[in-house]
């Protein structure tokens, strides 16, 4: 794995960021595609015990093992009806690389850093910090995620 | 900076290996000059680079060290075994100094202070010490002390000179420089200078305006007296000068070593920096001189005869040597690269990887239903042999000589037979022979407890071993090789061997055999491996702490090994260790529990059984116990544990695994199916995701999929023993 990024989340280009776009529970979310390592379809994952609830296990990247997250789960959605259509992106954290389980990848998006909002505090949902900030692409509104925050805890245990 | 303190630490690694090397060759009396030259650079290559750091413990003791040193290599100290004993300690010391400077941890002069004053004793004085501070940094040079020997091999003509030279202080007080005289008479030829610090007085009596030091200079020249002299023109009346003409020396004829090299140049830009900053300090006078002055010969004037013997000894030695040897010193060292370890690992991932899609790919033509004969198939046939080799050399970069390992033993071995009083020597053999790192790493404790077995137990007193004829001196041999792609390490001692009786006796008596069970040498021997076994009559400082054999062979078998043990009534006993020659494949069997299929370890499992309702005991109100051939086994299900599924209402007619714990106790799991048994390419977790309980690593089998490897030991220690569904719906985990 090479490392490009230190900073995932915002990446300037010039003052444009470019962002993966994508489906989870029916909202748009996105990343800065400078930490998209891939983005390969749906492989069945070996669950590892004790794990929380959101972690469905490791699938088996080219030789290494790599920790799945369901991202609907880890934000705190609704329980979605799995459909095997799920798709997951490889995002590279610092030393740690993971893959977010999402329903469907949408677009590649150019945004300028103006266009970028603060995320506005509610304290209600438990996902706003896994929110960094806020933008509107054709009248839809687009989460960029926090990718430190969604990291699983090392060292997790039993829940 | 930290990078370059990392690095110096690695040198440190190679410079206390290469001392304790030397050390070594000294004690067994195969010492050349080069190799008491070796041991003191390593000590002095310590001291500078920790200087740098600003260790100053670390600096002081070196120091200490190397002056002792010194002293041995200027002979002026005769390196007995007494001595050498010394430096061990010394050397270990040294080590963990080391240590202590890379941890940051905190230094505890008391573990120092003994050893110092042992030196202090052996040194007479540490009179010179101090004032030689100012000497440490400067550069290294080989074989100084061959004094007499010319850089051109056929001088045999000119005339050598011995001048003594010794200042007054009214030679300092002109303004005059020894240094600039020095200089000038190496103008006129080739010369070896030596310095007399004999006469330096400690510190704190040192005077500046003092000047205490005399050199002796061999200097050949065909220039006759009278040049000398015109040298020291300016200075005549202010000091001593006798200048004594040398017998033309017939040894001239020496073999040609040719020492020009080794001849430093005057070191001049730094010197004259200490010049005027210490100026008439006699202290810093030493620095003026060219390096090899403090470390050079100091008996002045010795007859060329006697002078010449010594590089004459020296220098048919190391042929006659045998190869490994001479090897071992820092004098031929071999070409290596030093990679991060992670490139190495990632490289290993990647040849497993190989492995793997290999077997797919197999399959896959195999599906296809090729004929045997094609070319798909006999190219198949080539890429898994390249596959194969591929992944031998790969794993081959992992491993390592088990040369630190050896030395780690050789320090166990001097510290615990001073603690009991007993003489014994280590012998180490296969040195350079290869383990993968992590075996290295983890075989330290188990050979420990067995050299102190060895030492403790297996050799008698010094008395008790003369009095059966042997020497006084106790052997321990530890071997490593190759044996039919297994590492085997034997730890052998000449002892007394095992004392069967009383091996049976003790077993009887704990209850670990029935007292009329007849039992085969081998089988008795095989006793001392049971748990709570320990013969040692009365607790030693050393062993019977109650862990024994037991732990020993628990980790040996945790790292895929095994050991025994043959002995002969009063000639010794070895005990002999077969590990795999790599960590990253294991033997596991396949099992499958709630739809998901693991790995567990072969070695830890005792058998495999099909429960019968009779064999099933239920316990408390939550867990069973089964019943092996009269003993109680706790049972655990494996599905539940993991959290993979609820305990199953009745487990009649299901599969259990008899798990062997390190402790010796035991526990049976419950799993749905064993599938297979095979080899499997481990995978860590820990870097991807984190520690996950009862879970050592991962593996991808054959169809891509990944399998958990099971840690059957810490499955044990973290489970619950929930066997039956309770009331409770409390659930363990997601």
């Amino acid at each position: 794995m090479t490392d490009t990024s230190k900073t995932p989340d915002i990446h300037k280009d010039g003052d444009e960021i470019e962002l993966l776009s994508f489906l989870v529970g029916g909202q748009d979310y996105s990343v800065d595609i400078m930490s998209v390592r891939e983005i390969r379809g749906g492989a069945q994952a070996t669950s590892l015990p004790h794990s929380p609830s959101y972690v469905r296990g490791v699938i088996n990247l080219r030789g290494a093992v790599l920790p799945i997250m369901d991202l609907a789960k880890r934000l705190g959605m609704q329980e979605e009806q799995k459909n095997d259509r799920n798709v997951i992106i490889v995002v590279a954290v610092g030393e740690r690389t993971v893959g977010l389980m999402v329903d469907a990848v949408s677009d590649i998006l150019s945004i300028s850093e103006e266009d970028m909002q603060p995320p506005p505090e509610m304290r209600a949902d438990q996902n706003r910090n896994f929110v960094s900030a806020l933008t509107i692409v054709n009248d839809r509104m687009i989460r960029v995620l926090d990718l430190n925050a969604v990291m699983p805890e090392t060292n997790e245990e039993a829940a | 900076m930290a990078e370059i303190k990392a690095s110096f630490f690695i040198e440190c690694d190679e410079l206390l290996e290469s001392l304790q090397d030397g050390l070594q060759l000294m004690d067994d009396g195969e010492a050349d000059s080069e190799t008491v030259n070796v041991v003191f650079r390593a000590v002095h290559s310590i001291k500078g680079g920790a200087g740098a750091f600003g260790l100053d413990d670390l600096v002081k003791f070196a120091h200490r060290f190397e002056t002792a040193m010194d002293d041995v290599r200027s002979d002026k100290l005769e390196a007995t075994h007494d001595v050498l004993k010394l430096f061990f300690q010394c050397g270990d010391i040294l080590a963990d100094l080391v240590r202590e400077a890379r941890d940051d941890s905190p230094h505890d002069p008391s573990s120092t202070a003994q050893v110092l004053n042992e030196i202090d004793a052996l040194l007479g004085s540490s009179a010179e010490e101090e004032a030689e501070e100012e000497v440490e940094f400067q550069p290294m040079t080989l074989s100084l002390d061959l004094p007499g020997i010319d850089a051109d091999p056929t001088p045999a003509s000119e005339p050598s000179y011995t001048i003594v030279f010794e200042p007054e202080n009214e030679l300092y007080n002109l303004g005059n420089e020894p240094l600039f005289l020095l200089r000038a008479l190496r103008e006129l030829g080739d010369m070896i200078v030596t310095c007399e610090t004999v006469s330096l007085p400690d510190l704190d009596q040192l005077s500046v305006e003092t000047g205490t030091m005399v050199w002796t200079i061999q200097l050949t020249t065909s220039e006759g007296e009278g040049a000398i002299k015109e040298v020291f023109d300016f200075v005549d009346g202010i000091c001593r000068l006798e200048i004594t003409e040398n017998t033309p020396p017939t040894a001239y004829l020496l073999p040609d070593i040719d020492l020009a090299p080794e001849l430093p140049p005057l070191p001049m830009p730094p010197a004259a920096e200490n010049l005027s900053l210490e100026a008439p300090s006699a202290a810093a006078e030493n620095t003026f001189l060219p390096p090899q002055l403090p470390e050079a010969q100091p008996s002045p004037s010795g007859p060329p005869p006697a002078t010449y013997s010594k590089p004459k000894q020296a220098a048919p030695a190391p042929v006659n040597k045998p190869a490994p040897k001479t090897s071992g010193g820092a004098t031929t060292p071999r070409a290596t690269v030093r990679v991060d370890l992670h490139r190495i690992d990632r490289l290993v991932n990647l040849v497993g990887e190989i492995v793997i899609n290999q077997a797919m790919l197999t399959q896959s033509v195999e599906e296809a239903g090729l004929p045997p004969n094609s070319t798909v198939r006999t190219g198949l046939e080539e890429f898994l042999q390249l596959t194969r080799d591929i992944q031998e050399s790969v794993m081959m970069i992992r491993a390592q000589p088990v040369k630190s390992l050896f030395q780690r033993m050789s320090r166990i071995v001097r510290e615990s037979s001073a603690d009991i009083g007993k003489d014994v020597r280590l012998k180490t053999e296969g040195e350079n022979t290869e383990v993968d790192k992590t075996v290295i790493e983890r075989l330290a404790d188990p050979l420990t407890h067995m050299i102190r077995n060895a030492v403790d137990h297996g050799l008698e007193s010094n008395a008790e071993r003369e009095a059966s004829g042997k020497s006084a001196t106790g052997n321990v041999h530890l071997t490593a090789m190759h044996r039919s792609g297994r590492v085997v390490i034997e730890v052998s001692d000449d002892g007394a061997g095992i004392n069967r009786e009383k091996v049976h006796q003790i077993a009887v008596e704990k209850g670990l055999v029935p007292p009329d069970l007849q039992l085969t040498d081998t089988e008795i021997d095989n006793l001392l491996f049971l748990p709570g076994f320990s013969t040692a009559k009365e607790v030693s400082n050393l062993s019977g702490r109650g862990v024994g054999m037991d732990v020993v062979r628990s980790a040996i078998q945790a790292l895929g090994g095994r050991i025994s043990i043959t002995s002969e009534r009063g000639k010794g006993t070895t005990f002999s260790i077969s590990l795999p020659l790599t960590l990253a494949v294991l033997d596991g069997m396949i099992i499958s529990v709630a739809k998901e299929t693991l790995v567990v370890p072969l070695n830890s499992i005792l058998e495999t059984l099909t429960l019968t309702p009779s064999d099933l005991l239920e316990f408390g109100p939550e867990t069973h116990v089964v019943n092996i051939r009269n003993t109680f086994v706790p049972l655990l299900d494996l599905g539940a544990e993991l959290g993979y599924r609820e305990p199953l209402s009745d487990y009649s007619g299901t599969v259990v695994l008899l798990i062997m714990q390190e402790d010796g106790s035991r526990a049976a799991v419950v799993v749905d199916a064993i599938e297979d048994q095979r080899q499997v390419v481990i995978k860590g977790l820990q870097d991807s995701y984190g520690r996950v309980p009862g879970i050592a690593a991962a593996t991808i089998l054959g169809d891509g999929k990944i399998a958990l490897i099971l840690d059957p030991v810490d499955l044990i220690t973290q489970s619950s023993g929930r066997t039956r569904p309770s009331s409770n719906l409390e659930k363990i985990a997601g």
